[in-house]
């Protein structure tokens, strides 16, 4: 017990750190080699759900549960994409060409060394005594940043009111604009995603190769079997509705 | 035991080390779109580099790392990033699923009808 | 162990179990970290327990709705351990993996699905006190793990490679993603009507009789809960919503291919998730851990110092062994409304036929999500003109102690973090927000005024 007791303060904030940082990076490299687009988008699920903790991990409880609500609930859209269009094996695997790995390994690679640097070049961004002092009063029950979030969404900023700029001081840093735009915003995505990717029934709209192949065995069905055309046909039009709810959900679940 | 031994290996975490773990994400993000071919890969590529972008702001704005922090300006940004990519994630299916339609494939090399 | 229970105010089990069981106000990183596997442990075996239990409690209902004895032998007189005797079985059964399956994904989906079952619980309060995690955000944060189940089995669908299972996961894919709306609206009205996000604060918001339950805030709330329960019954996958494993279309859906103890995995996380939605549905509308008839009001009551009532809370003026009772007796109310929950799904699953896929979506998008936006919008007009209401407890109460934070976290000049609140500054605030039921944003401007006056000055 002597020796726990020496360690009282254990360093979980760098500790699950570190966890996050790992867990997220790796799978992200993970996601950049394997070639299989379910495996990529199951890597991307880790890595986001693992930047949540990060999050978590910073004070920022809402915009990580936000994060795992919207962001990885929107690759799960992905995920059901890459699903469905990769149900023929061809397209499960696509290489990457040689040439294209080494251009972008270079490029990458001299990103990476200027973004480091600028992230490691600021004297005070590096400064622990800080993050000491503000770990040493951190209390998780005072993180109340939903209510705040909230009020700055309707134009109120609770936490600006002390602000030395008068402009800012007076409430009036708030976040109604951009909050109605996005809305807006969400509403064309809504339309124009459901307006996109949704099906052509009529004869002459032009017909993918998809769709004219499935036209096709419905015709030869018709021909041989009144009975077998009218089954075949609702189940590919209960089929076509599937995907175009699933279209209209990616969009709703963006709503929320 | 544990905590005395990383002690000296890792400092107090500072805002400098989730700029750094934004940067590697961002990097992986901006290669992954370059290198893939398929189109929902190139989605995810993009998806990593909001995401590494995100991770900036919150560390700017988090109370724990810094006490001249930007304050929840940094989490109401990472919120509108969050809600714009699900937007853009919607759109680029719609267009991946009309690619899909039109040409029976996802692979983005065989888009090149505008190549005259 | 017990008698040495010295302090209250522990705000999770975590807290609870050091400061009560070991008698450490500041624990030391390992025992911090026993406690913490301790709470883990304990929820755990809320799922395995009580998938335990649910699933002899399904093969009992199920025989009595048909008809049936169900099982009788193993086990005494109602085959109390015929779940263990199907568990036996399980494991000894052979682990098969097919030919065309991704190994690496058919191996991790059922733990997925059950990963997300599980963290879920985390933020789940089972009484004031008894939360393994305080997430401040904890409606939202259990919405969102749990709408991670749906991962593992789109996960195992893919990875079986059999048309089967990829038709039953996509089915629970877009089944879930779609009932994720209405579900949220729901959720969202006494989020509303509570003025909080925070599990723990709702719950003890309903305190008193059952009329102080938010289901009887207004006709819409009453309505929110019944579209909340069917949306919950949807979205973890049980009958008559069961489409992603329907037996006569689909062999066993996304499940087929699997077998033993990974299969089992996917059922302990079913069971888990339903325990989980009739629990929210619990604390959310049915008013939590607290019995219909005040029993632990009564309790605390009579036990009570008299001294110390007009100081503080009920709760810190009685001894800590009849918190610690109370919290037990919350603990078994919350269990038994949620059982209720989870055997009104067993007998629905029993009595009605299974929808048809476009059925499905149509109760969704036609029925569910206009109810709810209704009833959301009705709610909040009831609330706003402050119409009759069956709740006679004054949630204004609640919405200012939080706005008195906020209030708080305005008086930035004399060494307060503006962001930060502290607890010594609340006499000031008091002052600020003397007997006020303003809307904040006033509150604040007032205190803005005040400040931005003495800076002048």
């Amino acid at each position: 017990m002597g020796i726990l007791a020496a360690v009282n303060r254990v360093y979980w904030h760098e500790f699950f750190f570190m966890l996050f940082a790992g867990i997220s990076v790796v799978f992200a490299v993970c996601v950049l080699l394997t070639q299989n687009i379910v495996r990529m988008a199951f890597y991307l699920v880790l890595s986001l759900g693992s930047t949540a903790g990060l999050f978590f991990l910073a004070g920022a409880e809402f915009v990580g549960a936000m994060q795992l609500m919207i962001y990885v609930g929107g690759t799960l859209v992905l995920l059901i994409f890459g699903v469905m269009l990769t149900a023929q094996q061809r397209y499960v695997k696509m290489n990457t060409h040689p040439t294209d790995w080494v251009l972008a390994t270079i490029v990458g690679g001299s990103l990476l060394v200027l973004l480091i640097g600028a992230a490691a070049g600021v004297d005070s961004w590096k400064d622990a005594s800080a993050s000491k002092k503000a770990l040493a009063e951190l209390d998780v029950d005072d993180a109340r940043t939903a209510t705040p979030l909230g009020l700055a969404l309707t134009g109120v900023r609770v936490d600006k009111l002390d602000s030395d700029d008068p402009a800012l001081a007076n409430g009036q840093s708030g976040y109604l604009l951009p909050f109605i735009i996005v809305s807006v915003h969400l509403l064309v995505v809504l339309i124009g995603a459901a307006y996109m990717a949704r099906t052509k029934r009529s004869a002459t709209a032009p017909v993918g190769r998809a769709e004219r192949a499935r036209l096709n065995i419905m015709q030869m069905e018709h021909e041989t079997d009144d009975v077998v055309y009218s089954a075949s046909k609702q189940s590919s039009s209960s089929l076509l509705d599937s995907d175009q709810s699933q279209a209209e959900e990616s969009t709703d679940e963006a709503q929320e | 035991m544990f905590g005395l031994e990383i002690t000296p290996v890792i400092a107090a975490i500072t805002v400098s080390h989730y700029l750094i773990v934004g940067a590697i994400l961002f990097v992986i993000g901006a290669v992954c779109m370059a290198t893939k071919r398929n189109a929902l890969g190139i989605l995810m590529g993009i998806e990593l580099v909001l995401n590494g972008a995100n991770i900036n702001f919150i560390a700017f704005g988090s109370p724990y790392l810094r006490d001249d922090n930007l304050g929840l300006d940094g989490q109401l940004i990472s919120l509108f990033v969050i809600v714009l990519a699900a937007a853009e994630a919607a759109v680029a299916l719609a267009i991946a699923l009309n690619f899909y339609n039109n040409h029976n494939t996802i692979d983005i090399d065989r888009a090149d009808e505008l190549k005259g | 162990m017990i008698g040495s229970l010295v302090s209250t105010g522990a705000s999770t089990v975590t807290e609870f179990i050091s400061q009560n069981i070991f008698g450490l106000d500041d624990p030391n990183w390992f025992m911090y970290l026993l406690c913490g596997v301790i709470a883990a442990v304990l929820v755990l075996h809320v799922i395995a327990v009580g998938a335990l239990f649910f699933i002899w409690a399904e093969r009992k209902i199920a025989g009595r709705i048909q008809d049936r004895l169900g099982p009788t032998r193993v086990g005494g007189k109602f085959g109390w351990l015929q779940t263990l005797a199907d568990g036996v079985k399980l494991i000894a059964k052979e682990d098969f993996i097919p030919r065309d399956a991704d190994a690496p994904l058919f191996k991790i989906a059922p733990y997925i699905a059950f990963a997300a079952s599980f963290a879920a619980f985390l933020a789940l309060p089972f009484a004031d006190g008894a939360v393994a995690h305080h997430v401040n955000t904890a409606v939202f944060f259990v919405l969102a793990v749990l709408g991670l189940e749906v991962f593992g089995v789109i996960l195992a669908g893919y990875a079986s490679g059999s048309k089967w299972s990829l038709f039953g996961a996509m089915r629970e894919a877009a089944q879930v993603v779609s009932y994720e709306v209405p579900l949220g609206m729901c959720v969202v009205i006494p989020v509303f009507v509570a003025g909080t996000m925070n599990l723990t604060t709702i719950g003890e918001m309903q305190a008193g009789w059952f009329n102080n339950w938010l289901v009887f805030h207004d006709p819409f709330t009453f309505i929110a809960a019944i579209v909340y329960f069917t949306c919950a019954t949807a979205s973890v996958n049980r009958a008559p919503f069961d489409l992603a494993e329907a037996e006569s279309e689909l062999v066993a859906g996304f499940h087929t291919e699997y077998s033993g103890l990974r299969w089992s995995f996917f059922f302990m996380a079913e069971y888990g998730s339903m325990f989980l939605v009739s629990a929210l549905a619990s604390i959310l509308f049915f008013g939590g851990w607290h019995p219909p008839i005040p029993i632990d009001i009564w309790i605390l009551e009579a036990f009570a110092d008299p001294d110390l009532v007009a100081a503080g809370p009920l709760k810190d003026a009685v001894p800590s062994l009849v918190t610690f009772l109370v919290m037990l007796i919350g603990i078994a109310t919350l269990v038994a409304k949620s059982v209720i929950g989870v055997v009104v799904m067993m007998w629905v699953r029993w009595t009605f036929p299974r929808l048809r896929i476009d059925q499905v979506m149509a109760t969704c998008l036609k029925y569910c999500v206009p109810i709810a936006a209704v009833c959301f919008v009705g709610s909040m007009t009831w609330e706003t003109l402050d119409l009759p209401s069956m709740n006679t407890i004054n949630r204004y109460e609640i919405h200012e102690d939080w706005s008195e934070d906020l209030a708080v976290s305005t008086v930035g000049e004399d060494g307060v973090d503006p962001e930060w609140p502290e607890d010594e500054n609340d006499d000031e605030s008091s002052e600020v927000m003397d007997g006020e039921e303003a809307p904040i944003e006033e509150d604040s401007v007032a205190v803005q005024n005040g400040l931005s006056l003495q800076e002048g000055e």
